[in-house]
């Protein structure tokens, strides 16, 4: 059995993509079974999504804990540990990483155990506008790597999936796949897992659950701290950041309208933006009045921080 | 023959569509599923003669589905979780009308705390409601069942309200291969809803805000939705003949997998136990004489046949996927209960509380419970109710507990 799973960002097209690679392994004869799984139900949030694939009946549910593949996005979603992204991860387990930088960079910073495949972003999807592009990009990457699809497969695929869309749309989508399909056609053969028999595992750690009074045990979060102690900062796809030439230090249009409260005014009342809370959620860029604030990929703020915008 | 990838909604829309739902009443908001939205589609476009009322609430949805029904149309509707508690009134209410629709409840885990995953504690809160209920455990049968069940609801011996129930996530947002019925022997299985002496007109009204004081009459009218449920069992196995017969795919109340010769048998419903299936192979791989028995059929509880299940086995893991604080699992319970009366029919059962909230439960720990329960087999003695859970989970709410500020030692907020 193939079980493949797919980490990225709410809008990114994570489910999509795990349906397109579905689709694609059900019409090359395979029993599929292909869900999402998401907690906040917003952009940008951590999602996965899963495809199982094999050649008889499929009763394995729910999350992939032993994966052959692993396909990431959105590479600032490395750093979160609520993403387990190597969760179950094996020497034999392949990791196709949607990064400009090289593999022997990640396997090192990442211990991975299988082997990473990095896989660059083509030009066109580095673009905010094609974010939702990413998906058919991953999974096109991933069909080249299960050498039992041919493009002929993921191209009826795509049809399916997507017929809802526009002819523009769809198209759109064929080119990116195409672009992805090739670009890991000459990549390694994902090997299929087997069964996890009796002597595979070791036993639960089991423990017996105690009593605690409520005072423990209620499900409450004490004290407003707690979310000065979360770095919802992880959640962005895209950074703000403010041109000092350009800002009139009208601070109390972005400050007032950040959602987060994540706009704090310095002495001098210019606007800082505390970039570990700051969710990405671009309402100060829309209220801006002198479209001081630019929305820039997180993992390239890098390169906007040295063209001397604001840190 | 249509064979697709459909989620465990569009297996229950595609039920509904087959059966040729006229009238869907339903709340729109959360926590309503694709179910309805899937329908809302169709009927928009012009693919189904339905009609689509929404509603303020789930209790006003059921309401006007039990009005409906009464009315002498094929009714549709389905909820979730928090929602199908909001409807309890009335589902207690239409099924003492012995108003006949579907519904479909999607499992989740209740509030408090709030999540999103499947537990069966929401429809089991709708265990003595009156209505008949189905337990699904993979998209093919959410559709199969949920076309069943409208032969059930609307059978003279029955006329009793049914919910076809199905898990959050694990089936309710999972595609898997689906065989869609030819529609045209759909409607030679089920036929038209015929409302008997219900269909109420302007001329010929009907009241079913019926008060009776004294309790006799009470009586009366509730042991006979007593009798109509418990007719479901045989009828159920008359309905899945038949469906079997055109379709060529069978079920009954209480699935038995691999149990002839097993020793130790899993017992458990919904979509987790096609897990326990895959561990049973695992386990026959290794040479155990293992099985599994899923009871379809929840209401009427069918206790002959799991009587028949159960005997001569040597020991029953039965996994509750629910929680009923300070009685333990449900399912434990009610098995131990219909078997208690069976001289000679008394295997040990194992109880273990998993999957609350929708938590996993892992290969290994079905391997685990077979541990235990062949200690059992040998020595009669099962071990006391365990809830599946580890000492990481333990450490990682502990974590949490810290970022909420809970001083574990005291107990005392920060």
């Amino acid at each position: 059995m193939y079980r493949i799973r797919f980490h990225g960002r709410g809008g990114q097209g994570m489910k999509t993509a795990s349906r397109i690679l579905g689709s694609a392994l059900f019409i090359a004869g395979f029993e599929v079974q292909d869900a999402p799984r998401y907690g906040a139900e917003r952009r940008g949030a951590p999602i996965f999504a899963y495809v199982r694939a094999a050649k008889e009946a499929i009763n394995e549910r729910g999350i992939i804990t032993n994966p052959d593949l692993i396909i990431v996005a959105d590479e600032t979603l490395i750093p979160m540990p609520s993403v387990h992204l190597t969760a179950g991860a094996t020497a034999d387990t392949i990791m196709l990483i949607r990064t400009a930088e090289n593999a022997d960079i990640w396997q090192k910073r990442l211990n991975f155990r299988g082997r990473i495949l990095a896989f660059a972003p083509s030009i066109e999807i580095t673009n905010p506008e094609h974010q939702h592009y990413i998906g058919i990009a991953c999974a096109s990457g991933a069909a080249a790597l299960i050498k039992q699809l041919s493009w002929n497969h993921l191209e009826e695929a795509i049809n399916a999936e997507l017929a809802e869309h526009p002819q523009r749309v769809i198209d759109q989508n064929i080119r990116y796949a195409r672009i992805a399909f090739t670009s890991q056609s000459e990549g390694p053969k994902i090997a299929e897992g087997t069964p996890v028999g009796i002597n595979d595992t070791s036993p639960p750690l089991w423990i017996n659950l105690e009593f605690a009074p409520a005072q423990i045990s209620a499900p409450a979060i004490h004290a407003a701290k707690t979310s000065v102690e979360v770095k919802t900062g992880l959640w962005r796809t895209h950074r703000p950041l403010i041109d000092r030439q350009i800002c009139h230090h009208c601070w109390w249009i972005c400050s007032t309208y950040c959602p987060d409260g994540a706009i704090q005014v310095a002495a001098d009342g210019s606007p800082q933006i505390d970039y570990d809370h700051c969710k990405g959620c671009m309402v100060c860029l829309s209220q801006c009045p002198h479209h001081a604030i630019s929305a820039t990929p997180e993992n390239e703020f890098n390169n906007a921080q040295e063209k001397g915008t604001q840190s | 023959m249509t064979r697709l990838l459909i989620t465990g909604n569009g297996a229950a829309a595609w039920g509904a569509r087959l059966s040729g739902c006229e009238y869907l009443p339903a709340f729109p908001i959360t926590p309503q599923t694709e179910i309805i939205e899937t329908m809302a589609k169709w009927i928009d476009r012009g693919t189904i003669d339905c009609r689509m009322v929404t509603l303020e609430s789930e209790h006003s949805m059921i309401a006007a589905a039990g009005a409906a029904a009464a009315a002498g149309v094929r009714v549709f509707t389905a909820t979730s979780s928090q929602g199908l508690l909001y409807a309890m009134e009335m589902l207690y209410t239409v099924a003492g009308w012995r108003a006949p629709f579907v519904m479909v409840n999607v499992s989740r885990g209740l509030a408090s705390p709030i999540t999103l995953e499947p537990d069966h504690n929401d429809i089991f809160a709708a265990r003595d409601s009156g209505c008949i209920q189905l337990h699904c455990s993979t998209c093919q049968e959410v559709l199969d069942c949920l076309i069943i069940a409208y032969r059930l609801a609307e059978d003279s011996t029955i006329r009793l309200p049914v919910i076809v129930n199905l898990d959050g996530f694990y089936l309710s947002f999972t595609r898997e291969p689906v065989v869609l019925p030819d529609p045209e022997r759909i409607k030679e299985f089920l036929g038209d809803y015929t409302p008997e002496n219900l269909g109420f007109k302007n001329k010929q009204p009907l009241s079913e805000a019926v008060a009776v004081l004294g309790g006799s009459a009470y009586s009366y009218f509730r042991y006979q939705a007593h009798l109509a449920a418990l007719n479901a069992e045989k009828v159920f196995s008359q309905c899945a003949n038949d469906y079997d017969h055109l379709f060529n795919r069978n079920y009954h109340t209480v699935e038995n997998y691999r149990t002839a010769d097993a020793d130790i048998v899993f017992l458990m419903i919904g979509s987790f136990a096609t897990k326990a299936k895959e561990a049973v192979n695992r386990l026959r791989d290794a040479g155990k004489p293992i099985g599994l028995v899923r009871p379809i059929m929840i209401r009427p509880f069918p206790e002959e046949s799991l009587r028949q299940s159960l005997n001569g086995k040597k020991a029953v893991i039965i996994v509750d996927q629910n929680l009923a604080p300070g009685f333990g699992g449900v399912l434990y319970r009610e098995v131990a209960a219909a078997l208690y009366q069976s001289p000679g029919i008394t295997p040990p059962l194992l109880s273990y509380v998993g999957g609350l909230g929708g938590r996993d439960i892992a290969i290994n720990e079905f391997f685990a419970m077979v541990a235990e329960a062949e200690q059992t087999a040998d020595s009669k003695i099962p071990p006391p109710p365990r809830l599946l859970y580890t000492s990481k989970e333990l450490k990682d709410i502990q974590k949490m507990q810290l970022l909420a500020q809970v001083k574990i030692e005291t107990g005392e907020a920060l």
